[in-house]
């Protein structure tokens, strides 16, 4: 593609930083790819006769007097059926040893699908995990981050999240992926064996920082094909999003931009909303549901970068580690998924809300408790009780590494609240009480 | 009229280099295979720049421009109800294809839809702009026809329709201007949105209640008809889901949701909702009286501030026809951040956190828009604005927020900490307040609707919220023995008011929505339970006692008001107190 002889060429570059260069080119369109020493570019601001390229391979060893050439349109991936089980560069071309993949051509960065041809999301994705599917159910075409310290295992979890759903294919989006993850994802997914339903867009570590800018509209484009075209259920991961968000704020530091909070561009929100975005169930069956990963530093979700993705997506899982049980547990109090409301007590028994928030409201509790303890007061009978219906709760139902169906969830949780409280302390509507709630002989004051 | 040429490309921002004469905020359009429109924002001397409410990509140097000498307008007129719009007034479901392809604009209203027209105004009468010439129905609501808006002076009457079926755009009027000269009038006319509509004689002091069916609102914090609110708060704290709340059970006449860069399933989920949700008031369905204008988070950005702007001017022109109309953004900082990226691109100097310097005004004119007022003929009509803000990091020390406190005048402060504990609507009770109940308006409206002294009443709740809130706060540093047993009745009788009527379950049917007759009942019971003296041997009677009336009170929430299940378990509260020596763990159960 590169080596096309009839596209102009141009070799008046006038000013180079680490990201971007600028160079002396006449009708060129916003938005065009063109390359530069056979590094990919893209034209982010032309005025007059500059053009702006943002350099994905990055500006090292880039002269005044390089060969730029232009391809006249923006970034494109060729979409078909041969996609899949297939392990691509965030230029769609192929690192697998692999011939590359002919098809449609499209513009990666594609149009919006019109609100009103959406359908409501509302068909359960279960995963096995309480944490998520009883306290954070998740359904097709929803897109939900992991927020979690850099120690935490989220590629672990999201691989056996992506396993355990039904999706016809899972589209792995890597930015920054370490060598060691990628391996790891591919050796889940083989030893799986569901490599048939994978593709994957990768940009390791060792990789351009600013190739994985690609990355994200990359793999949507993929996702789109299956999900509109092929109307499949896909499943697609994204996995570091922090890291995509630093490559945007290096390419607008290089522009001389003013940054706003965090030293992110003001576009930040912008930039997130069109990829999380394209999640959507749509009308004929098909789905893009996302699952993507942004890295805390410290547990710190009022960063910018957590936060703008906090406001996009329909909700976030938030990984802890539980020092009492020496598990990681997803957090019932700071996880949420939004679209929740659309299949608990719907799709699920109808006690599962109630259940779900009288379980959270005494974990609560038991925390309040738990300050009480660490700040050296007394406890009284009820916040002693809260205490062990916590470490029953997080082993039973919050740890991640749980894998039992919402019905034994619910069960479960009925067990933990006969256990440890009585009927008029749980808060649960009588209608479930008189029905779920096993009255025993012992049970007088 | 002037054209030009494109002679820089900056993400959306176009600059041009034009011919002739060129107006701030004028539309002008770009030739890309298809015409986009975009919108002037700066002038110098023959370069405009202009934002462009699509994708630039396909844009390049020499592109063809053209100006259309006008602002961005919106066109009204009978069946605007029910319809979605995207934030140019396009509508949405007469795009063809799945996706929104560059360049799609489709025409607002139905061109060949007919009304019955019913004349009000007679041959040679005397009509000035926004006077109603006739009355058309509109899905459940009157429709009236006006002399349009933007016309000056005063105009006679020539022939008037008469009763009958007509197209929107045959003429139902034919007017004589002061000079003489006749002009024709439709059921359509246009109006520029960054202009406020106005078309009413006076606006007025607001002191009526508008009821949100949402207790810790109307009881606590009330709204009133043609008020301000704004909601803000951290993600995941509940804004959109409120806001739905308030949009279902409002008594709103007409309801307009602007969705402003927020998520695109919430809005696919008032689409399939409100067909077939009732509304409370009317008993008609709810999509009848709603319009939506959706800008989601990945369509394009500059149109998210026309998208309020069109939301607002809807809202206006409704209330020149003498309706309530509720008007709610979801969120008002997307569009400060549309604000931003463009004064960003422009190399403007930037204010606090990068937002334009002139943000606080922007928003005060905007708010400022919103407010009751008496038309011509004596009948009034309101338009009240509820706004969420989605503050960065959580943090309300941040422009938008502080820019809007300072216009809006009902503040419900989302706290995290309550949506933590799955306390909904996670509405802090003492940080959110209404200017409202401060308003001698109220206090006379409310002595003489609701109850007498009730504005005392709110207050005196909030007391025990944070005579309460002290007490925790006691019992939490100095340990439940240390504390005399006063200090955990206080905080147990602020947990009795915000498990009995700040708490609330907008998905349970009957709990959802509470007419003020059941809050004021409520409030009263309460309030009551609060005032009785109990004594106690130990603190941990307390709990007992309260966590059974605070079950009970729940039960209440659930039951028909005044139902035999909502008497049941008041009774038992009343036995509960009455001999409460005895054990309190199985009065729950019955």
């Amino acid at each position: 593609m590169q080596t096309k002889a009839f596209r102009k060429t141009y070799t008046r570059i006038e000013r180079i930083t680490k990201a971007t260069c600028v160079v002396k080119a006449g009708n060129i369109k916003y938005g065009e790819l063109a390359w530069i020493n056979d590094r990919p570019a893209q034209a982010i601001s032309v005025v007059n006769d500059l053009v702006t390229l943002q350099v994905f391979g990055g500006t090292e060893g880039v002269s005044t007097q390089s060969k730029v050439i232009f391809t006249g349109k923006p970034p494109t991936l060729e979409v078909s059926d041969l996609l899949a089980g297939r392990f691509f560069n965030a230029l769609g071309q192929p690192i697998d040893n692999g011939s590359p993949v002919s098809g449609e051509e499209r513009i990666i960065k594609g149009s919006t699908v019109n609100p009103v041809n959406r359908a409501k999301p509302n068909v359960l994705l279960a995963t096995g995990i309480a944490g998520i599917d009883l306290n954070n159910t998740l359904v097709t075409g929803q897109k939900i981050p992991f927020f979690a310290d850099p120690d935490q295992p989220y590629n672990q979890v999201m691989a056996d999240v992506a396993l355990r759903a039904e999706a016809d294919k899972i589209i792995l989006g890597g930015m920054g992926l370490s060598n060691d993850d990628f391996l790891f994802f591919k050796n889940t997914f083989e030893s799986a064996g569901v490599l048939d339903k994978i593709v994957c867009f990768i940009n390791t570590s060792e990789d351009p920082s600013l190739e994985r800018l690609l990355i994200p509209d990359m793999a949507c484009t993929a996702a789109e094909y299956f999900a509109n075209d092929k109307k499949e259920k896909v499943l697609l991961l994204l996995t570091d999003m922090t890291l995509y968000a630093d490559a945007l704020a290096t390419v607008a530091n290089k522009m001389d931009q003013i940054p706003s909070k965090d030293s992110m561009p003001g576009s930040l929100y912008s930039d997130l909303a069109s990829i999380y975005e394209k999640a959507v169930q749509f009308q004929h069956g098909g789905s893009i549901t996302m699952i993507a990963v942004t890295t805390l530093n410290e547990g710190d979700i009022t960063h910018a970068i957590p936060d703008n993705t906090g406001y996009i997506t329909e909700g976030q899982l938030y990984l802890k580690r539980d020092s009492d049980i020496g598990k990681v547990i997803v957090d019932p109090f700071r996880s949420l998924s939004r679209l929740k409301q659309n299949v608990i007590g719907k799709k699920t028994r109808e006690d599962h809300p109630q259940v779900m928030n009288a379980l959270i409201r005494l974990y609560a509790d038991a925390m309040d408790a738990k300050t009480k303890k660490e700040n050296g007061f007394d406890l009284n009978e009820y916040d002693v009780r809260c205490l062990n219906f916590s470490k029953d709760y997080a082993i039973k139902l919050l740890a991640v590494d749980i894998n039992i169906s919402i019905d034994e969830m619910l069960e479960t949780g009925w067990e933990l609240l006969q256990k440890h409280f009585e009927r008029y302390e749980v808060g649960i509507k009588e209608e479930f009480l008189n029905k779920y709630w096993k009255i025993t002989e012992e049970q007088t004051a | 009229m002037t054209t030009g040429k494109v002679k820089g490309i900056i993400s959306n921002l176009l600059l041009v280099e034009v011919d002739g004469p060129a107006t701030q905020n004028e539309v002008c359009l770009v030739n890309a295979g298809k015409w986009l429109k975009a919108e002037v924002i700066r002038v110098q001397q023959n370069i405009v720049s202009a934002q462009l409410f699509e994708s630039s990509e396909s844009i390049q140097i020499g592109t063809e421009v053209r100006f259309t000498g006008k602002m961005l307008e919106v066109e009204l007129g009978p069946g605007i109800l029910s319809k979605k719009y995207d934030g140019l007034q396009s509508d949405l479901e007469k795009m063809s294809g799945t996706f929104i392809e560059l360049g799609d604009s489709t025409s607002p209203l139905d061109d060949d839809s007919r009304f019955s027209f019913e004349p009000l105004a007679k041959e040679r009468e005397k009509v000035m702009a926004g006077h109603w010439l006739g009355n058309v129905k509109e899905q459940n609501i009157d429709h009236k026809i006006m002399l349009p808006l933007s016309w000056k002076g005063s105009f006679t009457v020539k022939w008037i329709a008469s009763e009958g079926e007509y197209g929107i755009r045959d003429v139902i009027a034919r007017v004589e201007d002061q000079n003489g000269v006749e002009q024709e009038v439709t059921m359509v006319q246009k109006w520029p949105v960054k202009v406020p509509l106005r078309g009413f004689r006076e606006k007025l002091r607001p002191g009526k209640i508008f009821q949100t069916g949402l207790r810790v609102i109307d009881t606590l914090n009330p709204m009133m008809e043609g008020g301000t609110g704004y909601i803000p708060g951290p993600f995941g704290t509940g804004k959109t889901v409120l806001q739905q709340a308030i949009a279902k059970n409002s008594e709103a006449d007409i309801l307009i949701i602007v969705a402003c860069g927020e998520r695109a399933n919430e809005v696919v989920e008032i689409f399939s909702e409100f067909p077939n949700l009732t509304d409370p008031v009317t008993g008609h369905k709810l999509d009848t009286k709603t319009t939506i204008i959706c800008n989601t988070s990945n369509m394009p950005v500059a149109a998210r501030e026309a998208s309020v702007y069109v939301g607002m001017t809807l809202a206006e022109y409704y209330r020149c026809m003498g309706l309530k109309v509720l008007l709610l953004a979801d969120s008002t900082s997307r569009w400060a951040q549309a604000l931003r990226e463009m004064s960003n691109r422009m190399e403007e100097l930037p204010g606090q956190d990068a937002f334009p310097v002139e943000l606080p005004a922007t928003i005060a004119n905007f708010y400022s828009r919103s407010g009751i007022v008496n038309l011509y003929n004596d009948e009034s009509g309101s338009v009240t604005f509820i706004g969420t803000i989605s503050p960065a990091g959580g943090n309300f020390k941040e422009p938008v927020t502080e820019s809007t406190s300072k216009v809006a005048r009902c503040f419900y402060a989302l706290s995290q900490k309550r949506a933590d504990s799955k306390r909904y609507p996670a509405i802090d009770p003492l940080a959110s307040y209404s200017k409202y109940l401060d308003y001698l308006e109220f206090q006379q409206y409310s002595d003489e609707n609701i109850q007498k002294g009730w504005v005392q009443e709110i207050k005196k709740a909030k007391d025990i919220l944070r005579i309460g809130l002290e007490a925790r706060d006691q019992i939490n540093i100095l340990g439940d023995d240390a504390v005399p047993i006063d200090y955990h009745i206080n905080f147990w009788k602020s947990e009795l008011i915000d498990f009995g009527i700040i708490q609330q379950n907008s998905f349970d049917d009957i709990d959802m929505r509470t007419e003020m007759d059941r809050q004021k009942y409520m409030l009263n019971f309460i309030l009551g339970l609060c005032n009785t003296d109990y004594e106690f041997e130990e603190f941990e009677q307390v709990r007992d006692l309260f966590k059974n009336m605070i079950n009970l009170v729940a039960q209440m929430n659930f039951s028909e008001y005044k139902s035999d299940s909502f008497m049941k378990y008041e009774g038992q509260i009343s036995d509960l107190i009455n001999n409460k020596s005895g054990s309190y763990a199985n009065q729950g159960i019955s």
